[in-house]
């Protein structure tokens, strides 16, 4: 799934020694941080997403009266866009200071919203049942520590955090279609994709980096991009889709 | 002392014995087909243990009133050649009456169980997981996809491990949460248990059956009454096992073949 796009890189960079010497460009800033921005997309067809039938639940029927859940696996958007794709700096980042802020999780009409979260090793993470009855989370972490723990209606939000970087897919041990991602990922140079399936990795200073984008269903791919000042590089991605 | 207790027992006696006889517990309207013969059976057992309770109940509280206050010192009597031929004979007596109710009992028993389905019976593949219950139907093309357990997937709604990229048998398979069956028509399920014991319990039907992993558990009934009752897990599978139901959803035949038209159009 790896794609490299060194030809286009070497391309750009003999184009661009070639020309640029002969031309007036304002030099950037020493040490001025860079962009890499761009877009998920997919070709293909993409697997059909279902609708989720809570009938076990009857209050979450109740929450989604008006429109019924669907499976979030392949999420996409307008342009064959890819929604919920983690793009990150997978190598090159020269580093990135601890996260402190507190992340937060909800369980909502037997959701979890987000589907997708991104942390850092020990960043704080809440998470909390909006629901009026019990969830039972249980993240499936390889890497980390695996926990299961019940959290009945009104119960207090669970304080907890991840060490380790790892994809951790997350289930509700009695509701199974509940299904959600912690990505415990060390740089903080990430972005989750909205259903435009635009990112920007921004403050980048100059240097090699690889940049990453996964999918759930579609894996990773990856691309060498090198920022040389305070400028913007475009990275697109584009996943192979198929309807099963 | 010894009149009050006997007095109690006469209470206990009384009262157990009119909440079973006024129905106060008792079992939902039966609404299959073979129920009558399940009730039927029942009600032999509830009779012959409920008189054989009443009776000794009342017999211990009569010897309770008329001997437990007596300071006369006479010796107590015993039972001709002691304890153990009284607990031979009660052994005995006890066990020709379980015996004979299980003799009767298995042959109902093994009248629903144990005969082969309707061979018109709408075959519903049935998966219970840890802590939900899931049921397949073939779709428009009449047959189920195999099964893989390796692809078995919550997260893409994949419960029972079908692979639709290579067999085109498992793409129109309907899977939905909830058993929608047609009034009146022989039912087969078929039911398989991904990861422990389970079991599948709706007493409406008059029907309890496991589901063990790794066999595949053949269930045949007919449903007479529309409506919507509830299927319970009652063998403890876990944290969540209060939580594992699901509901079945009797409707008559033209409202059963719009509603799966209706899920085959969403899968």
């Amino acid at each position: 799934m790896r794609t490299h796009s060194v030809s286009v890189l070497v391309t750009a960079l003999v184009t661009g020694a070639l020309v640029r010497p002969a031309m007036v460009v304002p030099a950037a800033p020493a040490g001025a941080a860079g962009t890499i921005g761009g877009k998920v997309t997919y070709t293909g067809t993409p697997p059909k997403m279902k609708p989720i039938d809570m009938a076990k639940e009857p209050n979450c029927v109740t929450q989604h009266a008006a429109a019924p859940v669907l499976t979030e696996n392949v999420v996409t958007g307008p342009g064959n866009t890819l929604r919920w794709v983690v793009v990150y700096i997978s190598a090159g980042d020269q580093g990135s200071a601890p996260a402190t802020e507190t992340v937060r999780l909800d369980q909502k009409g037997c959701q979890y919203i987000p589907h997708v979260l991104v942390v850092q090793p020990n960043q704080p993470l809440d998470i909390y049942n909006n629901d009026p009855h019990s969830h039972n989370i249980h993240p499936l972490a390889r890497v980390n520590p695996e926990w299961n723990r019940s959290q009945p209606a009104g119960a207090p939000p669970i304080h907890t955090k991840w060490e380790l970087p790892e994809f951790i897919p997350v289930k509700c041990n009695v509701h199974p279609w509940m299904h959600g991602w912690h990505m415990v990922l060390t740089t903080s140079h990430y972005a989750v994709t909205g259903e435009d399936g635009a990112f920007t990795l921004s403050g980048l200073p100059p240097g090699k980096y690889t940049v990453t984008a996964w999918q759930e269903q579609f894996g990773t791919q990856s691309q060498d991009v090198t920022i040389t000042g305070g400028e913007t590089k475009t990275a697109n991605f584009v996943f192979k889709a198929t309807p099963y | 002392m010894g009149k009050l207790f006997a007095l109690v027992l006469t209470i206990i006696t009384v009262v157990s014995t009119a909440i079973f006889v006024l129905r106060v517990w008792w079992l939902p309207a039966d609404i299959s087909a073979h129920g009558p013969q399940i009730d039927h059976q029942l009600m032999e057992t509830m009779v012959s243990s409920g008189v054989l309770f009443v009776l000794s109940q009342l017999a211990l509280a009569l010897f309770v009133w008329k001997y437990a206050d007596r300071r006369d010192g006479r010796k107590v009597r015993e039972f001709p050649g002691g304890a153990t031929p009284m607990v031979a004979a009660a052994v005995v007596l006890v066990g020709a009456e379980i015996l004979a109710l299980t003799l009767v009992g298995s042959k109902v028993w093994a009248g629903i169980y144990q005969t082969p389905p309707d061979p018109n019976s709408l075959q519903i593949d049935v998966q219970a997981e840890q802590f939900a219950f899931y049921f397949r139907y073939p779709g428009p093309d009449g047959r189920f996809g195999a099964i893989h357990p390796e692809l078995m997937n919550e997260a893409t709604e994949n419960f029972f491990g079908l692979d639709p990229a290579r067999d085109t048998t498992a793409r129109d398979d309907i899977v939905v949460p909830t058993l929608a069956i047609p009034v009146g028509r022989p039912i087969l399920l078929t039911l398989r248990a991904k990861d422990v014991n389970h079991a599948f319990y709706v007493p409406e039907l008059r029907i309890q059956q496991d589901f063990v992993p790794g066999l595949v558990i053949p269930l045949h009934f007919t449903a007479t009454q529309p409506g919507k009752y509830e299927i319970v897990c009652t063998q403890l599978c876990g944290l969540g096992h209060y939580n594992m139901r699901a509901y079945v959803e009797v409707m008559p035949q033209p409202q059963f073949d719009q509603w799966l038209k209706d899920k085959a159009a969403q899968q």
